[in-house]
């Protein structure tokens, strides 16, 4: 349905238009989005947790986690509330290497990501694998701020921004697809940026 | 799935039966759904823009109006000079257009009165509009939940909803509106003419009879995070604290 008198006069330049998925807009500012207040986690009490269901199967302090191997990431993001911001530069360890630090294979198919303030969302184990994601500690050669979650928020750029969990502290690994936070309130239990899977109910 | 319904589209073509600026930069826009359209108090929707071309634009605006308003859904739009569907909003549509229209969106940051109280509520500038929703549909309840709107604008004139806000105050039914005027002296012997701090979230809840259960905070990004900084200043647990950013 045509809407009166609207133009595409923002439509993106073709050449940026492959990069933007449908129903997005090119933001330039890194907006700040939480379903609570932010919170402030000094580094030294910081911990990060790998799990099976309830079992713990190793953890991290901030000194340790950071003497794992850093990659760089540098990607588009994708938020739900509709922006897309190119070429975001993300520098923190691939899921991949915690895993080997831990000397484990994935124990099964999906994950949750959990944060300190709650938050929860969940991501099958195979998109955070492969190279696919990474646990972030820097944003641009910094800390990540506390807004967009530091110091440690899981990188997860092929899916909607929700899944790159703020505040992380740890990845369980869960029998079945569990949903998280958002996942339970109405959001897509996958979110795939292009198939434009916003939320629940979307093919 | 084959002997299912085809699927619908979860858009819905919505048309404009009113106009009605609230402040200089805060218009309201009431819509007709095509389809039935319930919803809860808090909750948004996301407005969709189609050019010829077929080029889509769609932003999320928060609902002001109570589910028990009827029909009719409002949305309080506030024009951002570099926007590009609030300009459209405001210079452009008009009564009888159609826009489309997703949802009701959204499951966290909603309340209703049978989750009881107290209420405390905080909002910056349009961050008021969801808020507005829970005010609304408290008094077309007649619920007994005591609230308490502490509501930051700039000046006087851009206190959205003002009106309706002090009559909602002035019955005395266990409501209290509290306004942070930040460019202007406050005028009215309960406001404050700065923005929000600790003392005025501790003084806000003394309005009310027992702690907050719940405390909602929308507003900008740097609106909600001093408000939600506040309020744990002022002993409210993390727990409690919803939060709704614009994002900016």
């Amino acid at each position: 349905m045509v809407t009166r008198g609207f133009s595409s006069g923002r439509k993106p330049p073709t050449d940026t238009d492959a990069r933007i998925p449908p129903g997005q807009y090119l933001e330039q500012g890194f907006p700040v989005l939480s379903a609570g207040p932010t919170p402030r986690v000094r580094t030294e009490d910081w911990s990060f947790t790998l799990k099976h269901g309830p079992r713990p199967i190793k953890t991290w302090n901030w000194t340790e986690f950071n003497a794992l191997p850093l990659t760089k990431m540098t990607r588009d993001i994708h938020c739900v509330t509709a922006w897309t911001k190119f070429d975001t530069a993300w520098q923190g360890v691939l899921v991949d290497d915690i895993l080997a630090d831990a000397g484990i294979e994935p124990p099964t198919a999906f994950t949750l990501a959990l944060s300190f303030d709650g938050y929860s969302t969940n991501v099958p184990t195979q998109d955070l694998t492969a190279g696919k994601a990474i646990v972030a500690l820097l944003y641009e050669g910094e800390p990540i701020t506390p807004d967009h979650g530091g110091p440690a928020r899981l990188l997860v750029p092929h899916l909607y921004f929700w899944k790159s969990a703020k505040w992380l502290n740890g990845l369980q690994f869960t029998e079945r697809d569990e949903p998280g936070f958002w996942e339970l309130r109405g959001y897509h239990i996958y979110g795939d940026p292009w198939r434009e899977q916003r939320y629940t109910g979307d093919p | 799935m084959s002997d299912g319904p085809a699927t619908q589209s979860p858009w819905q073509t919505v048309t404009i039966t009113r106009i009605e600026k609230r402040t200089p930069r805060v218009t309201s826009f009431f819509l007709q759904p095509s389809r039935p359209f319930a919803y809860r108090a808090g909750q948004h929707v996301d407005v969709r823009l189609t050019a010829p071309d077929g080029y889509h634009a769609r932003r999320s605006y928060s609902i002001a109006s109570a589910p028990e308003a009827g029909e009719t859904i409002e949305l309080a739009i506030e024009r951002l000079d570099d926007g590009e569907v609030s300009p459209f909003f405001h210079d452009i549509a008009a009564v009888g257009d159609e826009v489309e229209l997703r949802g009701p969106l959204g499951g966290h940051f909603v309340w209703s009165d049978s989750d009881g109280g107290p209420l405390l509520l905080v909002g910056g500038g349009s961050g008021v509009v969801p808020l507005m929703s829970m005010i609304r549909h408290r008094a077309a309840r007649k619920s007994a939940v005591p609230a308490a709107l502490v509501f930051s604008a700039r000046i006087w004139d851009e206190v959205i909803f003002r009106d309706e806000l002090i009559d909602f105050h002035d019955r005395r039914d266990g409501f209290d509106l509290v306004l942070a005027l930040t460019r202007e002296p406050a005028r009215r012997p309960t406001d404050y003419s700065r923005r929000v701090d600790a003392a005025m979230m501790e003084q806000s809840m003394l309005r009310l009879p027992a702690p907050p259960r719940f405390a909602f905070v929308c507003g900008s990004n740097a609106f909600v995070s001093a408000a939600a900084q506040a309020l744990i200043d002022a002993g409210v647990p993390a727990s409690l604290i919803r939060t709704e950013r614009y994002g900016i």
